[in-house]
């Protein structure tokens, strides 16, 4: 085989893994909007806060240590323990969910019935709200992260490629961990809407919310648990990234990648999530490698924009969305 | 007592239709235009042009435009900064390929190039709305960050990829530099003054005109407002062009008469779109006067928290950053919660109370 068919399967094996963590931030949108309606920018810093409160409870750090300090001119910076990962992780989840109530409470039980731009509006206001919190809380250093997961070239991919092709493939384990993850975790999400009480009640709060309201369904209770489920699977794509390059502010930007995932995929369809991460992963993975050296490169920086954007034009409503009615 | 109609007769439908209708308000008015005009540059010194005011005015450019697109005709754009920066390359291109040409045209030309950018990356709206345009309009504004930093023509192929303003005159007849390292800080400060005075003017007297209506009927139902006649293609691109026209001159002058030398990512990232629509939101939406308001805000905030935080209670400047996102995003959150339509509805509501007062009944 040619060598640039080899390298451009590699690429492409690399840009799928990719786009499975695309999907996994995309996953956290399409259940809020799903739910409440809601487009959630701050899903990329919700998942930076969740990778930082991870590791500041597993390095046991005081919450605030920077705060404390300048204020009361103490030098309290850990509490010298170190959690086991997977209790720090429960632990996370406890935060997770305590700032599912708290926005639900403070922030959006106040807008429900506006407009949804102005919704839009309000969780950019809760990114920056949150970004600054997570710096506060956890300082702004960069931090690694280390649950456990496998890391560095998978050997077996590696030897069996190069006896095969006479080019050895290099995939990195934590990717093939991620898309592991990414696919149970899509399958326990489905499972769950599909056949447990709670479920069912999201998914009727998402058909229409005052047919849900008047069959008895709360809906605060109903949305608080949608924000919870977003906020670990936050946490979910937050390890992934964090494990990948570090816990950092940049860990944050990862929902700008994610936007044009959601406008391939459709808002509503988690389904299209995955798929829209796929093909933004590969296209944009392909489209540096083939066209990338010719105009300068860094080009995956807008070209999953671009791609969305004319996608758009021909299909408004994205590829698994539904048909956008509209009345006067 | 004086802030009243009565005894303020109106013999023309004109004079019943002027945006100051109240005596005391025009005065007002004309006594701020007068006291930025004429008073201000005496008293003006680095300091105060550098941190406060020179920014205030060109941010304040910015929010009319954005507030024009997204206020005015309900398209949400979060492709400022990518605008402004199409602005800023611009005048460089044209400081520099044209050393004779004065700073009024330059500023003006790179408004027009906007907003002929701003047009083609409307195109999308006709087909696309609501938060799928939003984030179209990202599209726009990482690629043109892109482009500007990829594509050596731009930056006049200098080694660091920054561009740096010479110095250029006001008009041709009259010789006072604005920009460069020779300018002097009431100079710059009156140039900029004049284009927010003009600029402000304009989009008053275009917002309350046929294309302000026919862009207010398409942001509040597009369908509707195209079944009574508005084109949307029509309303929709002006929209687009005049917005960018303005998101342009700004970019511009950040570039040319604030900053002075800037590297692309760094001043028109993704960081500048939001801090414009954050202008808008707190100010208001649909409103010329909360342009001002939220712009002046936004700036004044940094410039608070730093006296507050950092030269009050000590605090270092990292800590007092953080700080400033914390505000910064509970404020908004606050305003959408508690008043949608920002500062500029609270403003209407003090001046409908004082109209009253003292007999509210």
């Amino acid at each position: 085989m040619p060598d640039q068919l080899i390298f451009a399967m590699e690429v492409t094996f690399n840009g799928l893994l990719n786009g499975v963590m695309y999907a996994l931030v995309a996953l956290g949108f399409v259940l809020i909007f799903k739910a409440s309606g809601i487009f959630n920018y701050a899903q990329g810093v919700m998942a930076l806060f969740a990778a930082m409160t991870l590791v500041g409870i597993q390095e046991g750090r005081v919450p605030f240590a920077h705060l404390i300090n300048a204020m009361f001119g103490t030098h309290v910076h850990e509490f010298g323990w170190e959690v086991p990962a997977l209790l720090a992780i429960l632990l996370t989840v406890l935060v997770m969910v305590a700032f599912a109530y708290l926005v639900q409470r403070f922030v959006f039980r106040h807008l429900v019935g506006q407009e949804p731009i102005i919704l839009f509006m309000a969780t950019i206001g809760l990114a920056y709200f949150l970004e600054g919190v997570s710096d506060l809380m956890w300082g702004s250093e960069i931090r690694n992260l280390d649950v456990g997961l496998p890391q560095g070239i998978n050997d077996w991919i590696d030897s069996t490629t190069f006896e095969a092709l006479g080019y050895g493939f290099f995939i990195d384990n934590l990717d093939i961990a991620a898309a592991v993850i990414a696919a149970i975790l899509v399958m326990s999400l489905i499972a769950y809407s599909q056949y447990t009480k709670n479920g069912r009640a999201m998914r009727a709060v998402a058909d229409d919310h005052q047919a849900a309201l008047s069959v008895g369904i709360s809906l605060n209770y109903v949305w608080i648990l949608v924000w919870s489920l977003a906020g670990m699977v936050a946490l979910v794509a937050g390890v992934m990234w964090g494990s990948k390059s570090g816990v950092q502010f940049s860990l944050s930007l990862i929902a700008l990648k994610a936007l044009p995932v959601l406008m391939l995929g459709g808002f509503t369809s988690i389904p299209g999530a995955i798929v829209g991460g796929l093909i933004i992963g590969v296209g944009e993975a392909l489209f540096e490698f083939a066209v990338g050296p010719l105009i300068g490169g860094a080009t995956e920086n807008w070209f999953a924009y671009v791609l969305a954007l004319v996608f758009l034009v021909f299909r408004p409503q994205g590829l698994f969305g539904e048909k956008i009615i509209e009345r006067v | 007592m004086i802030y009243r109609e009565a005894g303020d007769f109106k013999t023309t439908y004109s004079a019943d239709n002027q945006t100051f209708p109240i005596r005391f308000d025009r005065m007002g008015y004309y006594a701020v235009l007068i006291f930025a005009a004429v008073v201000i540059p005496f008293l003006i010194n680095d300091y105060w042009a550098n941190s406060l005011l020179i920014p205030f005015l060109i941010y304040a450019i910015a929010a009319i435009g954005l507030n024009i697109l997204t206020g005015y005709c309900g398209q949400v754009s979060l492709g400022t900064g990518g605008f402004m920066a199409v602005g800023a390359f611009t005048s460089y291109k044209l400081m520099t390929a044209f050393p004779g040409l004065d700073m009024i045209s330059i500023t003006l030309l790179s408004g027009v190039s906007t907003a002929l950018v701003g047009v083609a990356f409307g195109l999308p709206s006709l087909r696309i709305k609501g938060f799928y345009l939003a984030v179209a309009t990202l599209a726009a504004q990482f690629f043109l960050v892109w482009l500007f930093n990829k594509v050596g023509w731009f930056y006049n192929y200098s080694a660091s990829g920054q561009i740096s303003a010479p110095s250029r005159d006001f008009f041709y007849f009259i010789p006072f530099e604005v920009t460069g390292p020779t300018a002097t800080a009431p100079a710059k400060y009156l140039f900029c003054l004049l284009f927010v005075f003009v600029l402000a003017w304009v989009a008053r007297n275009l917002t309350r005109g046929s294309v302000g209506r026919q862009w207010m009927a398409i942001r509040d139902m597009d369908i509707a407002a195209e079944i009574i006649g508005v084109s949307p293609l029509r309303a929709k691109l002006t929209a687009f062009a005049v917005s960018s026209f303005y998101v342009g001159i700004s970019g511009a002058l950040l570039f040319t008469v604030y900053l002075g030398a800037v590297e692309v990512g760094a001043s028109y990232g993704i960081q500048k779109s939001f801090l414009v629509l954050f202008m808008i939101i707190i100010g208001g939406l649909g409103s010329i006067f909360g342009s001002f308001a939220g712009a002046a805000f936004m700036v004044l905030l940094p410039v608070i928290l730093k006296v507050l935080l950092v030269d009050g209670l000590g605090f270092d400047t990292a800590l007092s950053a953080h700080f400033q996102f914390v505000i910064v995003g509970a404020l908004i959150m606050f305003f959408l919660i508690v008043e949608p339509h920002g500062l500029a509805r609270l403003w209407a509501l003090a001046k409908e109370k004082l109209r009253l007062w003292p007999f509210p009944h």
